[in-house]
C-alpha cells in the first residue's frame, strides 16, 4: 500500500522522511502573486495586512457535499481566526511585506518552528484548499495533468488510492497533497501527507492538491468517517481546472 | 501449522465480535474490548453532550481498540517470523493505536455526572498537593486550560504525578501519545482529550469554552485514589 512515493512531512525531523529524495528545505524568495491589502495606519505607514479571502464560490455551493455550516465554521471562524492571529503577529515585524508564502518559508525555519509557522501555513494551506474544489467537481482530469499522473502512479486510480491512503493515514490533524517536484534529473508527481499545518512548500515541492484533515474540515459532515469525506471530496470535489491551471504555473517556475 | 492457522482463524472470526477477551489463551496474546461508561451517554449534559459521548466512546475508542487488536496480531506474527522491518513498521500504529485506547480508558474514568460527584473538589491529600504546587484550585485550572488551547492539532492536556520527583505537573501531548511518552515517571491523574472530535458538535472551533466547562464534571474522586495510590 505504502510506496516510497508516500512521504511525511514532519517538522520537528526537518524535511522529509524518505532520506532519498533530494533537495534541501526552501530559501527565500519565490515570487507570487501577493495576496496582501496596502492600507494606511494611523501614523501614515502603509501597513501591510493579509486579508481573509472568501473561497471561489458561495458558502453553500458544495451542498450536499460539504455543507454551508462547515464552510461558514471552517472559513468563517478557523480560516479567519489563523488570517486575523497571523496578522497580530507580524505587525510592526520584519515579516510585515513579505509575501503570505515567503513567511511560510521563513517561519518553517528548518523545522524549527517560528511561532508565526502555525498561523501563516494554515491561511496559505486554507486558501489554497478552498480553490481546490468548486461545485460539480471530481471527475477525472485531463491532458497533460493525467498524463503525468499516469506515468508517475501507473493509472489514475492508482494515484486515487495512494492520495486516498495518505489522507486517511495521516494520525491526528494534517493535510495530504499532490504535489510537483522539478530537480535536475527528474519531474514528478507525488503524493505526500503532513502534520497539522505543514506543506510541501517548505520542502522544494510545488503543491497541486490538498485535502484538509483536521476534524473540523469534516467532523459536522461525517463525525468520525474519515474515509466517507475522503471518497466525497475525489468523487464530488476536487476542482481539477484548479490543478491543471497550477502544474503549469509549477512548470513555468520549474524551467527558471 | 494446520492447528496454528486453525487457532489463528478462530481468533480473527471472534475478534470480529469486537468483545472477545478470552478466546486467545492458545496464542497467548490479549485482544482488547472497549470498556463501558460508568454512566448514560446523556448524563454529562449540558456540559458534553450525549451526542459527542455516544460517537467518542463508540466510534472513536472503538477504532483505535480494533485497529489496536489489529496491529497487535500483525507485530505477534511479525516477531513469530523474525521480519523486522515489519515490525519497525508497526510501531507508529501500535503508539497510536494502542494510546488512544489508554488514553479514552482513563479519560471516561476522569468524568463523573454532577449527582455522582462531577466538578467537586478534590479533597484529601490531593486537594492539599494542589494548593502546596499551584496556590488555588483555580490557578491550576487555569494552567491546565492554557495549555490545552494552545495546543496546536490533535492531542491531550493532562495533570500527571512525576513520582521521581514527587509532584504534580501539567503536560500536553500530541496525537495519541501517552502521558508517559514525556516521561517514564510520569502517572496520569487527569486527561483531557483535545481532539476536536472531543468537542466540535457542540463547541465548534470555540475549545476554550470546552475546556471551560468540561470541570463541572470533572471526577476528582478518580483523581485522587491514583494520587493516593501512586504516592504512598
Amino acid at each position: 500500500m505504502a510506496t516510497s512515493l508516500n512521504l511525511t512531512l514532519f517538522p520537528s525531523q526537518g524535511v522529509l522522511v524518505n532520506p532519498g529524495l533530494p533537495g534541501p528545505a526552501r530559501t527565500l524568495p519565490r515570487t507570487k502573486p501577493q495576496r496582501r491589502f496596502l492600507r494606511k495606519g494611523a501614523s501614515n505607514l502603509i501597513t501591510a495586512k493579509f486579508e481573509l479571502k472568501p473561497p471561489p464560490y458561495p458558502l453553500n455551493a458544495l451542498e450536499p457535499h460539504m455543507s454551508q455550516a462547515t464552510l461558514e465554521f471552517h472559513w468563517g471562524k478557523h480560516h479567519k481566526t489563523y488570517v486575523e492571529n497571523l496578522n497580530k503577529q507580524i505587525v510592526g515585524t520584519e515579516l510585515e511585506g513579505l509575501s503570505l508564502e515567503d513567511i511560510v518559508v521563513v517561519s518553517y525555519n528548518k523545522g524549527d518552528l517560528l511561532p508565526y509557522f502555525n498561523n501563516a501555513a494554515q491561511a496559505w494551506n486554507h486558501d489554497f484548499f478552498w480553490e481546490s474544489m468548486k461545485p460539480g467537481g471530481g471527475g477525472k482530469p485531463s491532458g497533460e495533468l493525467l498524463d503525468l499522473i499516469e506515468k508517475d502512479f501507473g493509472s489514475f486510480d492508482q494515484f486515487v488510492e495512494e492520495f486516498k491512503s495518505a489522507a486517511a493515514t495521516q494520525f491526528g490533524s494534517g493535510w495530504a497533497w499532490l504535489a510537483y517536484r522539478a530537480s535536475e534529473k527528474d519531474k514528478k508527481l507525488e503524493v505526500v501527507k503532513s502534520l497539522n499545518a505543514v506543506n510541501p512548500l517548505v520542502s522544494d515541492y510545488f503543491p497541486l492538491l490538498t485535502i484538509d484533515v483536521w476534524e473540523h474540515a469534516y467532523y459536522l459532515d461525517f463525525q468520525n468517517r474519515r474515509p466517507d469525506y475522503i471518497s466525497t471530496f475525489m468523487e464530488k470535489l476536487v476542482s481539477w481546472e484548479a490543478v491543471s491551471a497550477r502544474l503549469e504555473k509549477a512548470k513555468v517556475q520549474a524551467a527558471k | 501449522m494446520a492447528l496454528r492457522s486453525l487457532a489463528l482463524a478462530t481468533r480473527k472470526t471472534l475478534t470480529l465480535g469486537l468483545n472477545s477477551t478470552r478466546l486467545s489463551q492458545s496464542r497467548a496474546l490479549q485482544t482488547f474490548s472497549l470498556p463501558d461508561l460508568p454512566y448514560d451517554y446523556g448524563a454529562l449534559e449540558p456540559a458534553i453532550s450525549g451526542e459527542i459521548m455516544q460517537l467518542h466512546h463508540q466510534k472513536h475508542h472503538q477504532t483505535y481498540i480494533t485497529n489496536y487488536n489489529k496491529a497487535l496480531e500483525q507485530l505477534h506474527d511479525a516477531i513469530q517470523k523474525g521480519d523486522s522491518s515489519t515490525v519497525a513498521k508497526l510501531q507508529s500504529a501500535i503508539k497510536f493505536n494502542g494510546g488512544g485506547h489508554i488514553n479514552h480508558s482513563i479519560f471516561w474514568q476522569n468524568l463523573a455526572p454532577i449527582r455522582e460527584g462531577g466538578g467537586e473538589p478534590p479533597k484529601g491529600s490531593l486537594g492539599w498537593v494542589i494548593d502546596t504546587n499551584f496556590g488555588s484550585l483555580e490557578s491550576l485550572i487555569q494552567n491546565i486550560n492554557a495549555e490545552g488551547a494552545a495546543l496546536q492539532g490533535s492531542g491531550w492536556v493532562w495533570l500527571g504525578l512525576d513520582k521521581e520527583l514527587k509532584k504534580l505537573v501539567i503536560e500536553t501531548t500530541a496525537n495519541q501519545d501517552p502521558l508517559v511518552t514525556k516521561g517514564p515517571h510520569l502517572v496520569p491523574l487527569l486527561g483531557i482529550d483535545v481532539w476536536e472530535h472531543a468537542y466540535y458538535l457542540q463547541y465548534k472551533n470555540v475549545r476554550p469554552d470546552y475546556l471551560k466547562n468540561i470541570w463541572k464534571v470533572i471526577n476528582w474522586k478518580y483523581a485522587s485514589e491514583v494520587y493516593e495510590k501512586e504516592s504512598a
